[in-house]
């Protein structure tokens, strides 16, 4: 294992002090240390936008704490649904007195996690509402859409969420602009490479060399395809095969397209494959309203991709287009 | 043979600490193969905690497992946080106030632990889940009861029904949880939460027979 870290089990607790030393003026470390805060949150009046689930997505989770964007992050261990206790801890960190929208991803542990913090936070009097995100299409067909996966598309449930709050919006607002906003994505993943949890120390999962998985999770869950590895086009092409019928995506659609890369692929390589993703659109005629390329969503030192698009309406634009500020994620109005 | 004293909860949480930490990298390997390999990583982990929580402390039973079943819902997060400590969590309130654990007891914990998993899990038998060990298990141990048979009887019967319970898992599809969206894939080797939750029930038996 080639890794920059201490002890293999603390990787969890001796990154978020790094996190929460390098953005003090973004996020603060609450009692529990397993959540962190926005600086400013909790805002009175304001519904806090809380969500959480297993390290090792950098920067997803806590790189969405920030303005108009998450108020407080519940973390796990790797690959790990974070505990109800920090759930909890979190709803309590960011609410604001008019209740909490919870936007996390389709995974056992945190749907687990989230029902009990949640049934705590009513026997205290904080209402919790939840959304969550099931955008990638490869986990499970469309006929059992409440079985697929959260994936990238969280980020910008996130950003939509974040923003309606900030604007005024009561709970059911936020949870209908999120849930809206997820609705309307759709993802897909490819890996290149395995990835290896430190504290286990070797990759539970192989893709040989010179092949591709078309459809693998964000922990390596497997996909739908093993091919030979392909060029940037054809994986654009191929992605885009299985992510645009599925909503369905059309002719006068205006989208915005997330690339983000699995943790080791160059950032290099995902605006080659993002080139390909706007010119299949264009010819679609469906137009790139906003594009974000870059790490957003990894999986550790996974080498691929993760492709995504959001539908839009007037309201979404008008949420997307909300200045943030946050690590991961931070933006002037538009343009 | 009598019951056993409740006084003893010390030397029951040892000992399931214990048989987790023996078989960490064993789970782990297990889950490796259809899950993301950390089950025995964050089991033992949690049960580590709980021995440390413990210190140098005498503990009756109830305590005891109300003690592991709080830190791994609070602290260990997964879907084997709340599943784990539900489970010992319910254990610990059917052992309450009770000075021995007898036959009929011990049947009441293990009842209360399989319903609090069932309804929070929302699993069956043949889901590929802890209960594929904890339903069988409950059940020849509570028809041991019925049969009048001795309580080393019972457990002895609840072993061996664990462990056929354990083995089926690897011939099933999973349905729930992360495993499940291998579908077919997910056959032919065992489910890591069904292997754990044998590993606790054998040592469960081996405590309470001494």
């Amino acid at each position: 294992m080639q890794r920059i870290i201490n002890d293999p089990n603390l990787v969890v607790e001796d990154m978020l002090e790094g996190f929460a030393k390098a953005y003090p003026h973004l996020v603060a470390k609450t009692e529990n240390p397993r959540v962190l805060k926005f600086a400013n949150a909790p805002v009175q009046g304001k519904v806090g936008v809380v969500t959480g689930g297993g390290s090792g997505h950098k920067p997803a989770f806590v790189g969405y704490i920030g303005k108009n964007l998450c108020d407080a992050v519940a973390v796990g261990e790797i690959f790990t649904s974070p505990s109800a206790q920090a759930f909890l801890d979190a709803f309590k960190a960011a609410n604001g007195g008019n209740g909490v929208a919870c936007l996390y991803g389709n995974y056992a542990g945190d749907n687990l996690n989230v029902k009990m913090a949640k049934q705590l936070a009513e026997l205290e009097g904080i209402e919790v509402k939840t959304v969550i995100a099931n955008d990638d299409v490869a986990s499970a067909s469309k006929t059992e859409r409440e079985k697929r996966r959260g994936v990238a598309g969280e980020v910008l449930m996130w950003k939509v969420g974040g923003a309606k709050a900030a604007l005024g919006g009561s709970l059911e607002e936020v949870i209908g602009a999120a849930q809206k906003a997820i609705d309307r994505c759709r993802s897909i993943g490819v890996g290149l490479t395995p990835c290896t949890i430190p504290a286990v120390g070797k990759p539970n999962f192989t893709i040989e060399l010179g092949k591709m998985e078309v459809g693998i999770g964000h922990h390596g869950e497997p996909g739908v395809l093993v091919t030979d590895l392909k060029s940037a086009d054809d994986i654009a092409k191929l992605s885009l095969d299985y992510i645009l019928p599925d909503l369905p995506f059309q002719a006068g659609d205006e989208a915005v397209v997330l690339v983000s890369g699995l943790g080791a692929t160059p950032v290099m390589e995902l605006y080659i494959a993002f080139s390909k993703v706007w010119n299949v659109l264009q010819d679609t005629g469906i137009t790139v309203y906003r594009s974000y390329v870059g790490n957003y969503f990894t999986s550790l030192e996974m080498m691929g991709i993760t492709i995504t698009l959001m539908k839009l309406d007037n309201e979404l634009k008008e949420l997307i287009d909300l200045e943030t500020e946050s690590m991961g994620l931070t933006q002037l109005g538009r343009r | 043979m009598a019951g056993f004293p409740s006084s003893r909860g010390r030397e029951v949480l040892l000992a399931l600490v214990q048989t987790i930490e023996e078989n960490k990298a064993y789970l782990s390997e297990i889950d490796g193969a259809i899950g993301d390999g950390d089950h025995g990583i964050n089991m033992a982990k949690g049960f580590r905690r709980a021995k440390e929580q413990l210190g140098e402390k005498e503990i009756n039973l109830s305590d005891g497992l109300a003690l592991i079943g709080k830190t791994l819902l609070t602290e260990i997060g997964g879907a084997m946080g709340p599943i784990y400590g539900t489970f010992f969590l319910k254990m610990s309130m059917q052992a309450k106030d009770k000075p021995e654990i007898d036959t009929v007891v011990f049947g009441q914990m293990l009842k209360a632990a399989r319903s609090g998993v069932e309804e929070l899990a929302g699993a069956k038998v043949g889901d590929k889940t802890i209960l594929d060990t904890l339903a069988p298990a409950q059940e020849s141990y509570q028809a041991a009861v019925d049969g009048n048979l001795s309580f080393e009887e019972c457990l002895a019967q609840m072993v061996e029904a664990a462990k056929m319970g354990k083995e089926s898992t690897r011939g099933l599809v999973a349905k729930l949880g992360r495993a499940s969206r291998l579908g077919e894939r997910s056959k032919g080797v065992l489910d890591a939460g069904a292997t754990s939750c044998c590993l606790i029930v054998e040592k469960f038996a081996a405590v309470l027979r001494e």
